[in-house]
């Protein structure tokens, strides 16, 4: 079985968030990146899993610049066999699909997966994309994956149950929380990532389909206000006048 | 147990990241999320019950805690001197008994039988020892000899194809549990030698010492040999001398010299936080002149001791480091860590003394890491002979 997982950086959940060329931009300078833990956690582990009980290959690949490589690193250290970076500046969600289905059409999958989200813009839209292009079943923030010959077997949290769906290969599927747990690379991997293959692809699409026209961070939170216990016609007041929230 | 949830961020305030390559950094933050995963967990109960985590050894060789600087073609992970500072730093990070375990086993046990023994020596004990299938232990403290080691009496006579050795050893990390213990004992002409006694051999047995209130989460005990037969096939040939096992003490100090840094980092790490979160008089603590002096004092020195130990990894990957440049890193680390330890207990008020919060069983683990592999007044003897050509020492 051959997969494709698509790696995205993100940046690490303790960094500070600033932005550049007139909000715009994210700034990245001093953050430090980490791979997209839906993309790592979930897609990854699941398609390592996969392939020890099926055989087959696991491919990763990444849209980014030369500073994706430390992540693309990871990703082999943990077990993927061999990466591809194409190589340009991710600017939105169709660029990179476009990218990553010119790749898929070249090269023979039977399962992509990706992370439901990158946890920096969570567009959620990379997976969808690249199933529309190359004309392939989707489906999305899948909890569980299953593949049984030809079929993919996907469960999906639905609001109060779960959908049970089923896919004809090759699929794409997006992979969310409980798919897989997280693994840990050992020092085996670590030293055989350093002799994996990495490619770099040339860029072969400029178009894109949206521009960001402006990045703002949420308001800081005010201060506390306590309110005595006993006095309810003021939190009343409050919550309804000033927090405007009844 | 305190159930708590590891928070812990690494401290880089030089910017020393920057000097590290991108397999370093992932070799640091595989030890790290693999101590936050496994370690974080259960460690206050294994301190509190005083009992090593066993079942963690086979994790701690996987992530290569064990040997990683011994070539790969032995089973070692073939890393430079750094990576293996930045293990021990993560280890020490999670407890002190923790990283001692891999300090013996890597520093103590593979190193020697890597530097002084036989290619067979070699291909028996190295793989296992680095893959976590077999433990060492290192014996060179006994009753009497501790700071003066070259004074032991443990010692072995010639029979033939094998010797007979006798005497004891104490205070021996992993000695409890271990598969094989190197030993160092004089022969006949009083020269000491290294030899490999396996547990299993007549008359070689390991009592546990009890009563430690520091380093609780590591097994220590005694080497007792009475009469014990070591075949001539286990005596290290390589190298003899007291110069022998203090190189091994060389390696395992330098490890030290990393380790004792990431407990201050623990430490300085949950005080800073605490400070900002714990409200007094109406503010966060931390804003207080009194508590930001220890938390900026705690931060120059954290860095200080980064940039001390990372130039002496440098030195120690050209082969340049020298014995009194390691005593006095290994000196340094552990005395700041043990003074940021007592700073940030008191930031804590109250709550600093209980297991909610890892900085009383970082601060005891460190009485045991400022005596062992030579104490505190040592070292500085050493420095001093260095710089003055008098010894001091006797
Ligand atoms: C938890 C733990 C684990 C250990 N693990 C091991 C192990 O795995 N293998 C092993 O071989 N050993 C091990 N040790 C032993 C350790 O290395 C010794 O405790 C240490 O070398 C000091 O020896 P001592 O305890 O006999 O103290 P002593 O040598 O008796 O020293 C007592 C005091 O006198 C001072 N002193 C001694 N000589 C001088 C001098 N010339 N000038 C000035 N002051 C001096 C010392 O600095 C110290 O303050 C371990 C110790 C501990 C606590």
């Amino acid at each position: 079985m051959n997969i494709l997982v698509c790696i995205s950086k993100a940046p690490d959940t303790t960094s500070k968030i600033t932005f550049k060329d007139g909000d715009t931009k994210f700034n990245e300078d001093g953050v430090q990146f980490i791979v997209n833990p839906y993309d790592e956690w979930y897609a990854l582990v699941r398609a390592l899993e996969l392939k020890e009980a099926n055989g087959g290959k696991v491919t990763i690949i990444s849209v980014g610049t030369a500073d994706y490589e430390p992540i693309m690193r990871k990703a082999l250290a943990i077990g993927a066999d061999e990466a591809f970076r194409v190589d340009s500046e991710a600017s939105d969600a169709y660029q990179v699909a476009a990218e990553i289905a010119n790749y898929i059409s070249s090269n023979s999958f039977d399962l992509v997966l990706t992370g439901k989200e990158t946890i920096n813009y969570n567009g959620s839209q990379v997976g969808g994309m690249i199933a529309a292009i190359i004309d392939s079943p989707y489906a999305s923030h899948a909890t569980k994956l299953e593949v049984n010959g030809s079929t993919a077997m996907v469960e999906r949290d639905k609001q109060g149950g779960v959908e049970v769906l089923e896919l004809t290969l090759p699929a794409v599927i997006s992979a969310a929380k409980g798919m897989a747990e997280q693994r840990i690379p050992n020092m085996r991997g670590i030293m055989a990532a350093r002799s994996k293959p990495l490619t770099v692809v040339p860029a072969s699409v400029t178009e894109t389909l949206t521009e960001t026209i402006k990045f703002s961070l949420p308001p800081a939170k005010g201060d506390v206000k306590l309110v005595d216990p006993e006095n309810m016609t003021e939190l009343i007041n409050l919550l309804h006048n000033e927090a405007k929230a009844i | 147990m305190a159930n708590r949830e590891d928070r812990f961020q690494g401290v880089d305030y030089y910017n020393i990241d920057d000097l590290l390559t991108e397999e370093h950094k992932l070799i640091r933050d595989t030890a790290r999320a693999w101590v936050k995963k496994e370690v974080t967990p259960i460690i206050e109960e294994a301190y509190e019950k005083a009992e090593f985590p066993r079942h963690l050894i086979k994790g701690l060789a996987e992530i290569g805690a064990f040997g990683p600087y011994i070539p790969e073609e032995y089973g070692g992970a073939g890393l430079d001197q750094i990576s293996y500072g930045l293990i021990m730093q993560e280890l020490e990070r999670g407890d002190s008994g923790l990283r001692s375990t891999a300090s013996v086993q890597s520093s103590l046990v593979m190193y020697p039988i890597y530097a002084y023994g036989s290619e067979e020596q070699r291909k028996k004990y190295l793989p296992k020892l680095a893959a976590g299938d077999m433990i060492g232990c290192f014996g060179l403290t006994e009753p009497d000899h501790g700071s003066n080691p070259g004074g032991m009496v443990t010692n072995f006579k010639d029979a033939g194809d094998h010797v007979i050795l006798n005497g004891a050893k104490m205070w021996i990390s992993n000695a409890p549990f271990a598969d094989i213990a190197v030993v160092w004992a004089k022969n006949e002409e009083g020269r000491i030698h290294g030899l490999i006694v396996e547990r299993g051999m007549e008359g070689f047995s390991t009592p546990t010492m009890h009563g430690k209130w520091s380093l609780r989460a590591s097994d220590t005990g005694e080497l007792v040999f009475s009469n014990v037969k070591v075949p001539k096939a286990n005596i290290l040939p390589g190298k003899s001398g007291l110069g022998a096992p203090l190189g091994c003490l060389d390696s395992a100090r330098y490890g030290i010299s990393w380790g004792a840094i990431g407990a201050a980092m623990d430490c300085y790490d949950s005080a800073l936080r605490y400070a900002k979160e714990r409200q007094q008089f109406g503010k966060p603590i931390a804003a207080f002149q009194l508590q930001q002096k220890k938390l900026a004092e705690m931060v120059t020195e954290i860095t200080k001791a980064q940039l001390l130990v990372f130039r002496l990894g440098q030195l120690k990957n050209q082969g340049k480091a020298t014995s009194a440049q390691i005593s006095m890193a290994k000196r340094n680390s552990v005395e700041i860590a043990i003074e940021i330890a007592r700073e940030s207990r008191q930031i804590f008020g109250g709550m600093g003394i209980t297991n909610e919060y890892p900085i009383m069983r970082h601060m005891m683990n460190l009485e045991s890491v400022i005596t062992y592999e030579g104490t505190h007044d040592i070292h500085l003897l050493i420095t001093g002979l260095d710089i003055t050509g008098e010894s001091a020492f006797s």
